[in-house]
C-alpha cells in the first residue's frame, strides 16, 4: 500500500500589519476608533514608562525583584483590550502593562513587587487571578475557569499569558489538550520573547514556530508579530471573538523581545550580544505606534508627562503606606485559623509587644515532679 | 444506620453532596464510562451526566489544575487520583497552587477541592503505587491531609471535606474499599475534620493508628488483653489539623505511647506525633514513645518481602510490651 497524505493539511499563518518602518497594510488595519487608539497608545505608554521607574525602584532598594516588560507592551495591551471586564485574565509574572489595562493601580503593583500581600489580591470585582511564579501552572488554572464558565453557561472568556520557554512545560500541553478536547472558550497567549533567562529559543524547542504547537492539539495556531500592537489586536479579537461564540480556543504566538533583564537580578550582558538587542530595540512596539498615530494626527502633547505624574503620584501614596502588620502572615493560610496557627500567631504577638509587657509573654512551661522512674534527674548526678 | 462497605459509603457521600450542592462535580481518570478503577463513582455519571463526572485525559497536573481554576470560580471539585502514588505528577499544582492560592490572592480566592483517593500498601502493588502518600502534603500550610479508616469515617469525613473551604487530600486505601461498617444514612451525617477518635479504650498505652494499621493494631490489642496489658487506640482520622488534645489527652490518661505507620518511617507521621507528645506530656511520660514503622526502603513486589516491609501485629505487640517494661525474657 502507498503512502498516502493525510487531509486536512494543517497551515500556520504569519500575522503583520504594521511594520518596524511604518508600513501599512490598510487592507488588514482593524477598525478602531480614534479614541480607542489614543487609549491603546497611553496604556502602552504607561506600561513603558512604569516599567523603567520600577527598575529604577528596584535599583534604588525601594522595591524587591521585578520582571520587567519593556518591549512586551504591543504582545500585552493588543491581546488584553479585547477583552470585557467580565472576561478572565490570567497572568504570569511578566504582564504589568496587561494587569494595568484591567485596572490594577499602579501602587497595588509596586506593592506586589515590595512583598505586600494586598497587592496581589485582585478587587472583588476583578476577574483577573493573581501572578504565577512556577512557569505555565496557571494555563490549567485558566482551563478550569473556562471549563466553570461552560458548566454554569456564564458567557466569559479566559486569556492566559506565558512566555515561550513555558511551552516546554508539561502544564502547558496538558491545558492545550484539555482546551481542544473540551473545546472550551480559552485563548492562549504565548510573548515569544526569544529568551527564557540565557536560554535562546532555538534551544527551548526543534518547532519552527510556537503556534504550530497548537495543531497537536485540534486548535488553530497563530503566529503574529508581537511589536505590531493592531496585529496582535486583529488576532486577538478574532480568537476571543471565536472562543464567545463557542468556537474553542486559540494559541496566539506574539513574536516579541524582552529589550531589558529578566528580572533586576539578571544581567543579560552574559548571555546575548549587544547588536541583537539594537536590532531589537529598531523594531520597537511604541515607535512604529507614534509613527502610525502621528500620519492620523492621534498624538497628544504632554501625554508623557500626564503618565510620568501618574506615576509620581502613585509612588509617593505606595512609600506613604504603613509596612505590614506581621501578623497578617498568618492570615490566609487557610479559610479559617487552626489551633496550631493560632498558638504560633499568639506566641509571635506576645513576643512582638515586647518583654515592657510582661503579662502578655507566653508561660514558660511549669515543671511539675517526674513520674516513676525519672524522678530523679541525672543533673543532679 | 445501614451496614455498607467503606467503597459503598464513599460513594453515598459524593451522590448526596452532589445532589445538595450543584456546584459539586466529580473529575478525574475512568470516573465516567469506567465508574472509577475502584467502582467509588459508581452510578454517578448515569445519575448526574458527563457535566458534572469528567472523564479526563491522563495528566494528573492538568486536570489537578483544571480543578484548581473552576475552584477559585466557586465550583466544588472533587477530584479522583486512581491512586495517590499517581498525584506525585501534580504536587506542584496540589503545593505551589492549591495550598497557595487563597494566601497569593490576599484571601481573594479560596481553593475548595477534595483529591481523593487511594494510597499506603495494599496487595503487591509495588514500590511505585504502594506509598504512603500523607507524608507528601502534611507538611504543607494550606492543606488539609484527612486518612479515614471506616466506611462510617469515609463517608462523614468525605462530606466535610467537600464541604470545606480549603483543598483537602483525602487518602482512603484498596485494602479498606471493601470493609464494611455501619454508616449514618443522614444526608447530613458529617464528621468534622481534625477531630481524632478513640477507637478502643485503656489504662496502660495509647496506640496512636490509622487505616489498616489501625485494624492492625486493634488485633494486637486483643491478644495483649490477654496478657493483661490494656490498650487504648486512637485514630487522629484527620493528619493536618491534627487532633493534638485527643492524643495527648490519651497519654496523660496512659502515660505510655507507641506510634504506628504503614510507610517508612524516616519523618513520617510517628515522627511529628512522638514530637509533640514530647513537647506537650514529656513529664506524664513513663517510657520513650516507640514508632512502629514499615521499613525505609521501597515497597518490594513480592508478596513475602512486602509483608516483612510493613509493620506486623507482632512487631506492634512487642513495641507495646516494651513501653510497659512487660517484654518476654
Amino acid at each position: 500500500m502507498p503512502r498516502t497524505p493525510l487531509e486536512p493539511r494543517f497551515t500556520v499563518e504569519y500575522l503583520s500589519i504594521l511594520d518596524s518602518d511604518g508600513n501599512l497594510d490598510s487592507a488588514l488595519e482593524p477598525d478602531l476608533s480614534a479614541s480607542e487608539l489614543k487609549r491603546l497608545y497611553r496604556a502602552m505608554l504607561l506600561g513603558r514608562r512604569l516599567d523603567e521607574r520600577m527598575v529604577r525602584l528596584q535599583r534604588q532598594g525601594r522595591i524587591g525583584t521585578f520582571a520587567p516588560i519593556k518591549g512586551q507592551e504591543a504582545s500585552q495591551l493588543g491581546s488584553v483590550c479585547t477583552l470585557r471586564p467580565t472576561d478572565w485574565m490570567v497572568p504570569s509574572f511578566r504582564e504589568t502593562a496587561a494587569m494595568l489595562w484591567r485596572g490594577w493601580p499602579i501602587e497595588k503593583l509596586l506593592m506586589t513587587f515590595a512583598g505586600q500581600l494586598e497587592g496581589t489580591q485582585p478587587a472583588p470585582d476583578q476577574h483577573d487571578l493573581p501572578i504565577t511564579i512556577p512557569v505555565a501552572t496557571q494555563l490549567p488554572h485558566a482551563v478550569g475557569l473556562a471549563y466553570a464558565a461552560q458548566y454554569r453557561g456564564d458567557d466569559v472568556v479566559v486569556m492566559a499569558y506565558f512566555g515561550d520557554g513555558a511551552t516546554s512545560e508539561g502544564d502547558f500541553h496538558e491545558a492545550l489538550n484539555f482546551a481542544g478536547v473540551w473545546h472550551v472558550p480559552v485563548v492562549f497567549v504565548c510573548q515569544n520573547n526569544q529568551w527564557a533567562i540565557s536560554v535562546p529559543l532555538k534551544k527551548q524547542t526543534h518547532s519552527r514556530t510556537i503556534a504550530q504547537k497548537a495543531l497537536a492539539y485540534g486548535l488553530p495556531g497563530l503566529q503574529v508579530d508581537g511589536n505590531d500592537v493592531l496585529a496582535v489586536y486583529a488576532a486577538s479579537k478574532e480568537a476571543v471573538d471565536r472562543a464567545r461564540e463557542g468556537g474553542g480556543p486559540t494559541l496566539i504566538e506574539c513574536v516579541t523581545y524582552r529589550l531589558g533583564v529578566h528580572t533586576t537580578a539578571d544581567d543579560p550582558t552574559k548571555y546575548r550580544s549587544e547588536e541583537e538587542v539594537r536590532e531589537w530595540e529598531r523594531k520597537d512596539p511604541l515607535t512604529r505606534f507614534v509613527e502610525y498615530l502621528r500620519k492620523k494626527n492621534l498624538l497628544e502633547e504632554g501625554l508623557e508627562q500626564q503618565v510620568d505624574a501618574e506615576i509620581a503620584a502613585a509612588v509617593k501614596r505606595f512609600e506613604a503606606m504603613a509596612p505590614p502588620d506581621v501578623l497578617t502572615m498568618f492570615d490566609h493560610a487557610y479559610a479559617e485559623k487552626p489551633p496550631e496557627l493560632l498558638a504560633q500567631r499568639d506566641e509571635l504577638a506576645g513576643r512582638l509587644r515586647g518583654p515592657d509587657d510582661a503579662g502578655s509573654a507566653p508561660e514558660p512551661p511549669s515543671s511539675p515532679p517526674m513520674r516513676g522512674q525519672r524522678k530523679t534527674s541525672r543533673w543532679q548526678n | 444506620m445501614a451496614v455498607m462497605t467503606y467503597r459503598e459509603a464513599l460513594n453515598l457521600a459524593l451522590r448526596e453532596e452532589m445532589k445538595r450542592d450543584p456546584r459539586v462535580f466529580v473529575i478525574g481518570e475512568e470516573v465516567g464510562l469506567y465508574e472509577g478503577a475502584y467502582k467509588v463513582t459508581q452510578g454517578l455519571l448515569k445519575e448526574f451526566g458527563p457535566k458534572r463526572v469528567v472523564d479526563t485525559p491522563i495528566a494528573e497536573s492538568g486536570f489537578t489544575g483544571v480543578g484548581i481554576g473552576a475552584s477559585m470560580v466557586g465550583l466544588r471539585p472533587v477530584i479522583e487520583m486512581m491512586t495517590f502514588n499517581f498525584a506525585l505528577l501534580a504536587l506542584d499544582q496540589i503545593v505551589n497552587s492549591a495550598a497557595k492560592m487563597y494566601y497569593m490572592s490576599g484571601g481573594q480566592y479560596n481553593v475548595p477541592i477534595v483529591i481523593r483517593g487511594p494510597g499506603g500498601p495494599a496487595h503487591q502493588l509495588a514500590a511505585q503505587h504502594s506509598q504512603s502518600m500523607e507524608v507528601y502534603f502534611y507538611h504543607v500550610p494550606g492543606l488539609k491531609v484527612v486518612r479515614p479508616s471506616t466506611p462510617m469515617d469515609a463517608k462523614g469525613l468525605l462530606k466535610a471535606a467537600i464541604r470545606d473551604d480549603n483543598p483537602v487530600v483525602f487518602i482512603e486505601s484498596e485494602t479498606l474499599y471493601a470493609v464494611k461498617g455501619e454508616v449514618p444514612e443522614d444526608p447530613e451525617f458529617v464528621i468534622p475534620l481534625g477531630e481524632a477518635i478513640v477507637r478502643r479504650e485503656g489504662r496502660d498505652v495509647t496506640v496512636v493508628a490509622y487505616m489498616g494499621m489501625m485494624y492492625r493494631a486493634m488485633e494486637a490489642a486483643e491478644e495483649l488483653e490477654k496478657e493483661g496489658i490494656s490498650v487504648e487506640i486512637v485514630d487522629p482520622r484527620t493528619l493536618r489539623p491534627m487532633d493534638a488534645g485527643t492524643i495527648i489527652g490519651s497519654v496523660r490518661k496512659t502515660h505510655r505511647a507507641v506510634v504506628v505507620e504503614a510507610g517508612a518511617g524516616f519523618a513520617g507521621m510517628g515522627s511529628e506525633i512522638a514530637a509533640f507528645i514530647m513537647e506537650h506530656a514529656f513529664d506524664d511520660l513513663d517510657a520513650p514513645v516507640e514508632r512502629v514503622t514499615g521499613a525505609n526502603a521501597p515497597m518490594p513486589y513480592a508478596r513475602g518481602l512486602e509483608r516483612a516491609k510493613t509493620p506486623s501485629k507482632e512487631r506492634i505487640m512487642e513495641a507495646i510490651r516494651r513501653v510497659c517494661y512487660a517484654e518476654r525474657s
